[in-house]
């Protein structure tokens, strides 16, 4: 049955829409979860409070079930869905930046548009280092090209890599997640701090 | 300390319903940067259409009959910021404010989320997405790169948050 769009049995037309009815969802939770401070998202690195992990790992753990439930009762066929390519030596050197951006600017970029949407400044000032950061890569491309697409795996999953299936994977990200969630709530206790 | 926002494992579990009816409806999931891409494509074709023309990176997205605007992304990034103004407007969150740890200066903390936002720009073209993007969707997919985006972008924060200790604690 689904993916609808990709399958036609809803038009092109209407994958916009959806689109923008999906970000309204996003950004709600986002602002709901409270995503939409700064200084509650880098929490987690202090374990003061660490919404970030429970949010993050929660819902990766509740749509990789999904797609995979869906999939079991012909709900969705899975090879229609994206699954992004993996190049390893840029996804390694990417993830590090981002990772120096995350700790140093409070937000990833999903959540300084939802901080954006309630008036945090800070987050506008995010989002304008983020458009020069991209031109930067884009003025500089060809000179980062070959790395860009320098060790090339394909649209791989982890699971193949492990050699296990989808299902036990998600297993095991289940228990990582379980024993996350048990460490932050240890951190929460260890770490207190006072309203923020 | 009582909670004003809303319960992280119920607000994790709607989020992976979000996510996932992205993936049912339209075959993708969610994302962030590419909208911003998608803008940044646009003000330098419209700017300086030749360099974009001979770009290797710009031509990618522009051309005959397409307009990088028209984009999943920058239709799903409106409506964040529609969805996150109806959240800060129902919880009376809506305040034009910098917000900051008080033992440093607001004009520090811009200076840091302008540098933190040049950062993610720049290492979410080169691994192909952020957080949202590649990360979280990734995993839920399964896909090799998701891992890999989520365990180097939090394993670096975790790493270097003892430097950065001062303007957060």
């Amino acid at each position: 049955m689904g993916p609808l769009i990709p399958q036609e049995i809803i038009g092109q037309d209407w994958n916009l829409f959806i689109a923008f009815v999906v970000g309204i969802g996003f950004g709600f939770i986002l602002e709901q979860a409270g995503f939409s401070s700064s200084r509650k998202l880098a929490g987690v690195f202090y374990g003061y409070d660490t919404v970030v992990l429970k949010v993050f790992f929660g819902a990766a753990v509740t749509a990789m079930l999904g797609l995979l439930f869906f999939s079991l009762f012909g709900w969705i066929d899975l090879n229609l869905v994206y699954v992004n390519p993996t190049f390893l030596g840029s996804a390694i050197v990417g993830g590090i930046v981002m990772g120096i951006g995350f700790i140093a600017g409070g937000f990833c970029p999903g959540v300084s548009f939802s901080a954006i949407a309630i008036g945090k400044i800070d987050a506008m000032v995010f989002l304008g280092g983020i458009f020069i950061g991209i031109f930067m890569f884009a003025e500089a491309y060809p000179l980062l090209e070959r790395f860009y697409m320098s060790g090339s795996l394909g649209a791989l999953k982890l699971s193949d890599v492990l050699g296990v299936s989808g299902g036990f994977l998600a297993f095991l990200v289940i228990i990582a997640a379980l024993i996350m969630f048990w460490l932050g709530d240890l951190a929460e206790k260890k770490f207190p701090r006072e309203e923020y | 300390m009582k909670t004003k926002y809303m319960n992280p494992y119920l607000a994790g579990v709607l989020l992976g319903l979000v996510l996932l009816m992205a993936f049912f409806f339209s075959g993708r999931g969610l994302g962030a940067s590419g909208a911003v891409k998608s803008t940044v494509v646009t003000m330098v074709s419209t700017i300086a259409p030749e360099h974009a023309a001979n770009s290797p990176f710009y031509s990618k997205y522009i051309g005959e009959g397409k307009n990088p605007m028209k984009s999943w992304l920058v239709f799903e990034i409106m409506g964040v910021l529609v969805g996150g103004f109806l959240s800060g407007a129902l919880a009376g969150r809506l305040k034009l404010k910098i917000e900051h740890f008080p033992g440093i200066s607001a004009n520090r903390r811009l200076i840091f989320a302008m540098i933190g936002g040049i950062l993610f720009g720049f290492g979410s073209q080169l691994g192909r997405g952020c957080a949202s993007g590649s990360a979280l969707t990734g995993m839920a997919v399964l896909s090799l790169s998701g891992f890999i985006s989520m365990g180097t972008m939090f394993g670096t924060a975790f790493a270097l948050a003892y430097f950065f200790r001062k303007n957060w604690i």
